[in-house]
């Protein structure tokens, strides 16, 4: 896959409240090159989802512009991106179909797009199954997988469409630490196979670090860039290095980073604003 | 063994289950057969009259008339008189009620202007639309399927609406998000999210549609020639015949054929959504 270079320049977001206008997110410019997976972590109510929302069109920008591969997104006299296939969004819980089988699932996408018919695109969501050693469930109903394997489904979903920029939000939040490790895996086997642009919000700096090749910290609310730091790990990665030094040493410039923007958040004492 | 095999040891197990749910049905029939009989023969044997009961004929008597009546050809053919009635009108509700109830959920407009009225027609019990129905349609057969359809309506409208309200917007959003047309969120997310909703309203409805019938079928008094006139008009023939095992008949009639045709709107639902099977 070529393509999928994301360029948010100087955005802003502010909402309109009964006083004066909240601004969620100021002047925040970010470029995510071609098969990157660029993370962004933050306090809560920074922004990070608003920035999301932008990118995938969920949301409008009040200032600044999104630019997807040197095509407008959205920017002036365009305040909202259109929902499109070229930038699929895996939430926080799971949207997986619950009345279609997983092969059927990771299938919908090219299905909707009149690309294929049905029984040919369950066959290639099989095979991208199978891919993932995931080929068993093809059959089964997501009501019958564990929580990590519905995520895993749902990646696998989003990604065969091909979409340029893959747009993760928390997606594994409320997932316990054993889980979490093994989806961090997962995912990372899924982009080493898929090679996307994939921009992933977290607010877990370790997952951040694991994860990335760059790290952006924003800042308390209005959201901007605090700093951005370059991930030199080789891939493919595996858990044997967050016990390096120099992992360590990168986590803990992450966190030295968003401490003191936690703190602020902490003391402010703002709550994470609804999209 | 090993597991390998993990489902069928998982389709044996539903089996045994299934079986033995049978047999517990079968036994509990049993029992309740077992207790009626020997309560209404107590009077007979030592004099006691068992309240209410004792009035009963027993079931051995019920059975004896029932085989008298299954060799009559009016028996068997209230029995899909009546079923085609209740058809009839169910499917009119469903297909009536299931639109009404799409378009209320998606068009708020409609909804505003629809909802009033509906809230107040809804409260009318079936059989005050008896007279109108009447009046409103030149057959007696037509009249008794109109209250049948009014029976079951409601709650098929009400159970589409409501589960059209519950559809979780980030199934629709995803949908989107994938580049599926409206067209197809409607065939691919929206409808299938609303079927659970859609049977629960339709066995409800199933229900109401045959209290519906048994009680226009008496009021109608049959119609036809006595004898086939549906089971709820064999009910009220049988009383003023004074002829009380075969009330029993009609009424056991009654009751099992409500419950065949629940069971078909719930085989049909399970076979519409096997994702609920297996999620149960």
């Amino acid at each position: 896959m070529t393509g999928g270079n994301l360029i948010l320049d100087a955005v802003g977001k502010e909402y309109r409240t009964a006083g004066a206008p909240v601004a969620a997110v100021q002047d925040f410019t970010l470029d995510v090159g071609a098969g990157e997976l660029h993370v962004i972590v933050g306090p809560s109510g920074c922004g990070k989802s608003t920035l999301l929302g932008a990118v995938a069109g969920f949301t409008d920008i009040t200032s600044g512009r999104i630019d997807l591969d040197e095509q407008l997104l959205c920017g002036p006299g365009r305040p909202t991106a259109g929902i499109g296939p070229d930038r699929v969004v895996v939430f926080q819980d799971s949207t997986l179909f619950p009345w279609l089988t997983v092969a059927d699932n990771v299938g919908y996408g090219l299905v909707a797009q009149r690309r294929l018919s049905r029984r040919d695109a369950a066959g290639i969501a099989r095979g991208r199954l199978q891919e993932v050693g995931l080929g068993d469930i093809a059959h089964s109903y997501p009501g019958e997988l564990s929580s990590g394997v519905q995520r895993r489904v749902e990646i696998l979903r989003a990604l065969v469409m091909e979409p340029a920029v893959l747009l993760l939000d928390e997606p594994f939040r409320g997932m316990d630490a054993i889980s979490r490790s093994a989806m961090h895996d997962a995912l990372l086997q899924i982009y080493d196979k898929f090679a996307v642009t994939v921009l992933f919000i977290t607010h877990d700096i370790e997952e951040a670090v694991y994860l990335g090749s760059r790290v952006t910290v924003m800042t308390t609310r209005p959201g901007r860039v605090k700093t951005t730091i370059d991930i030199d790990l080789d891939r493919p990665r595996d858990r044997g290095i967050i016990t390096a030094p120099h992992f360590r040493e990168l986590v803990g410039e992450v966190s030295d980073a968003v401490r003191d923007e936690a703190r602020r958040a902490f003391d402010v004492g703002e709550r994470e604003m609804v999209r | 063994m090993t597991a390998i095999s993990s489902r069928p040891v998982l389709l044996r197990r539903t089996e045994k289950v299934e079986t033995t749910a049978f047999r517990r049905g079968a036994i509990g029939i049993v029992i309740f057969a077992a207790v009626w009989e020997f309560a209404t023969r107590l009077n007979g044997w030592v004099g006691i009259r068992v309240p209410l009961v004792a009035q009963l004929p027993p079931p051995s008597a019920v059975v004896v008339d029932f085989l008298k009546l299954a060799g009559s050809p009016g028996y068997w053919n209230s029995w899909s008189l009546s079923f085609q009635r209740v058809l009839a009108g169910f499917a009119l509700a469903l297909i009536i009620g299931g639109t009404v109830g799409l378009l209320m959920a998606t068009r708020p407009w409609f909804k505003r202007m629809a909802f009033p009225v509906f809230e107040c027609l809804r409260p009318i019990p079936p059989l005050a639309w008896v007279p109108i129905a009447i009046i409103f349609w030149p057959t007696q057969e037509l009249s008794i399927t109109f209250v049948t359809f009014l029976g079951a309506l409601f709650p098929v409208v009400l159970n589409t609406v409501g589960g059209a309200e519950e559809i979780d917007r980030r199934h629709v959003l995803a949908a989107q998000s994938m580049g599926a047309s409206r067209s197809y969120i409607f065939r691919r997310v929206v409808f299938p999210a609303l079927l659970p909703s859609l049977v629960t309203g339709a066995a409800v409805g199933m229900g109401i549609t045959w209290e519906v019938v048994v009680a226009a079928e008496l009021i109608s008094g049959g119609g036809r020639q006595s004898g086939d006139g549906g089971l709820g008009f064999l009910v009220w023939n049988a009383y003023e015949g004074n002829n009380l095992p075969r009330v029993v008949v009609a009424m056991i009639s009654l009751g099992i054929a409500g419950y065949l045709s629940s069971g078909l709107v719930r085989a049909l639902g399970n076979r519409l959504m096997p994702w609920r099977r297996v999620a149960s």
